[in-house]
């Protein structure tokens, strides 16, 4: 029996989230920035057409911007965290098996289900999360999920589909048809960097990609681009995952809001950083045995004199405690800081994870000291859950922390905070 | 030297070992079992030899009789803890304790918060800074209190849909009954369902 599983992607999902609740951005030209305002992370149809591209810095389409009054809003991840939670516990109801891929996409498996036309099947969730989150989303589905995701992308560029573009339910020569059209590029696991080689050897759109045999690419290339040949072809390689995995790095970065040049300020940055991955670390129950870090200047200026580096630094014991991280951070960051530049981004990685369950102890580390640890984490953690994000913070993360990330224009949190909710005017 | 020195170290000492004559008052021999049946092989040989001398060939049918015999009166005093006094006559009846949010709000996922600024439905008993309940799972129907967006405003009002149009009306005298005009930009947001109000 072949599959099939659906994936559903919200449409420009951030600039979405902020016209629910804004609805003077309906069709305007919006644009989402990255943290520090640093650049275009999401596009309304109106800002695409102007021709913003995603990925680039304010900067540089800031003339572009002013020109055609493009509204720029600030990120508010506390807003698109909880509407992303609200669309995929509506989407759970329509398939046992769901695997959340991402803040705005998700699978959904509907392989044996007794429906008639899965296409009318698909359409009905759209209206469904429209109505119930006001988000619009388009659903593609395919024997496997490499197929569903192209299926998501033909929806969501040919307004024709209304939404829906079902494979499943395609003429095969319609669907090569389609294959046909698009740049291998394009492919789900195909990058900027396996594109240009695949066209060297005369694969240039996806059905190329799909009529190839795989085993003649196997010493040149991955397995994994051979079982998304597989895929093409009908064939389930990459299952749902339903429970989500530990991850196995954890990291922080910011842009600053001005450019650093002290060594103290870098140091209360980097802390900081440390103190929100820690934090992570222990929401997932566990444990980093290296620490990486970086600073750097900024790749765009050109005319001030630039300098990046970094350094990982193994630890002695697997940790999750923000004292001692932050200590190792420190120490790493006046091995790597250089007096004289302007510093524009730092951040840690945190790798080498491991559960609890894993956990080797040092044979020389006191065993009380790690209770005391524990115990001094979750208070931590309990009295910030209960009392507010920063009610208690790490001294070392500085107080007043003027290089602080600009958010000039983020929207109020108006589903997560009393202070912050719609207001309906009673005065008409 | 040598020869003088009393070996202390060594070699074989007279009455080291086990005493003959244990429990059992016969040979004894070293089997291995695996660790959680120890305690009760070792219960059930005890109970065996209490009495009597083992005898070497018994059936082990006669020997389980034996020991059920002799440990069908035993009842351990007590095995977990009673409170003294009257037992909880409710301890069947124990339900979760009432939460507001289930009184107001039926569909998480769908539902949001709105803050009222104004007095157009006071009548309705929607008063300034009054919290709405939204749920947009909800159809809206003729007669519903609704959350309007009217030119890029929010707005709640009672909706009342007909052939002619629609228009939303205000539930306070001093306020006039809204028309929606064609060239108006408008939009029903979501069904109002309840409302809170904090009087400290």
């Amino acid at each position: 029996m072949n599959h099939s599983i659906a994936l559903v992607d919200c449409n420009n999902f951030y600039v979405s989230c902020e016209r629910v609740f804004n609805p003077k951005l309906k069709n305007k030209p919006v644009v989402v920035l990255s943290n520090n305002d640093g650049c275009a992370v999401a596009r309304s149809e109106e800002a695409k057409a102007l021709g913003v591209r995603m990925g680039e810095p304010w900067f540089q389409f800031k003339h572009l911007a002013e020109r055609h009054n493009i509204i720029t809003c600030s990120s508010n991840y506390a807003l698109y965290a909880d509407m992303s939670d609200r669309v995929m516990s509506i989407l759970s109801k329509f398939s046992p098996n769901q695997e959340i891929y991402s803040i705005d996409e998700c699978f959904l498996d509907f392989t044996g289900f007794y429906k008639d036309d899965l296409t009318t099947y698909a359409q009905k969730i759209c209206r469904c999360i429209q109505q119930q989150t006001g988000l619009s989303v388009c659903i593609g589905i395919g024997t496997s999920k490499t197929l569903a995701k192209l299926a998501n992308y033909i929806a969501k560029k040919n307004l024709s589909f209304q939404g829906v573009c079902n494979f499943n339910a395609m003429a095969i020569q319609e669907q090569n048809k389609w294959l046909h059209k698009i740049k291998v590029g394009k492919v789900w696991g195909i990058g900027k960097q396996l594109a240009p080689k695949l066209q060297q050897i005369g694969i240039y759109n996806i059905d190329d990609l799909k009529n190839i045999n795989p085993s003649i690419l196997d010493l040149q290339f991955s397995v994994s681009l051979k079982k998304t040949i597989y895929e093409l072809n009908n064939i389930v390689c990459f299952k749902l995952e339903e429970a989500t995995a530990q991850k196995k790095q954890i990291s922080c970065s910011r842009s600053f809001g001005v450019l650093i040049t002290s060594f103290k300020s870098l140091e209360q940055s980097i802390a900081l950083y440390v103190s929100r991955a820690a934090e992570k670390l222990r929401r997932q129950n566990s444990y980093t045995g290296s620490i990486h870090i970086y600073i750097c200047t900024s790749p765009f200026n050109k005319k001030e004199s630039c300098y990046e580096n970094s350094v990982t630094i193994p630890l002695p014991e697997q940790t999750d405690n923000t004292l001692t991280l932050i200590q190792f951070s420190s120490f790493g960051l006046r091995k790597i800081y250089r007096n004289g530049y302007k510093y524009q981004k730092a951040g840690v990685i945190l790798s080498k994870i491991v559960s609890s369950k894993e956990r080797q102890s040092d044979l020389f580390s006191k065993k009380d000291k790690q209770k005391k640890s524990d115990s001094l984490m979750a208070a931590l953690d309990q009295i910030n859950a209960l009392m507010g994000k920063k009610v208690l913070i790490i001294a070392a993360e500085g107080i007043t922390q003027s290089w602080k990330m600009r958010q000039s224009n983020m929207s109020p949190r108006y589903t997560t905070n009393w202070n912050d909710l719609i207001v309906a005017s009673q005065f008409i | 030297m040598m020869a003088d020195t009393i070996r202390t170290h060594g070699g074989r000492r007279s009455g080291a070992g086990r005493k003959p004559g244990n429990s059992i008052a016969q040979p004894t021999t070293v089997i291995r079992v695996p660790v959680n049946t120890a305690k009760v092989i070792k219960n059930f040989v005890s109970t065996l030899t209490e009495d009597r001398p083992l005898q070497t060939h018994a059936k082990l049918s006669e020997l389980i009789q034996f020991v059920r015999a002799k440990q069908h009166t035993v009842f351990p005093l007590y095995t977990s803890k009673v409170a003294a006094g009257f037992p909880s006559p409710a301890d069947d009846h124990v339900e979760q304790r009432l939460n507001p949010s289930d009184y107001l709000v039926e569909n998480d996922a769908a539902t949001f918060f709105v803050r009222v600024k104004g007095d157009s439905m006071t009548e309705a008993g929607i008063f300034d800074n009054d919290v709405l309940v939204i749920d947009r799972s909800r159809t809206q129907q003729n007669g519903d209190i609704v959350l309007a967006i009217l030119d890029g405003e929010f707005t709640v009002k009672i909706l009342e849909q007909s052939k002619k149009g629609v228009t939303l009306i205000p539930a306070n005298r001093n306020y006039s009954v809204i028309e929606i005009k064609e060239e108006q930009s408008f939009e029903i947001w979501g069904v109002v369902t309840g409302s809170m109000r904090k009087f400290k």
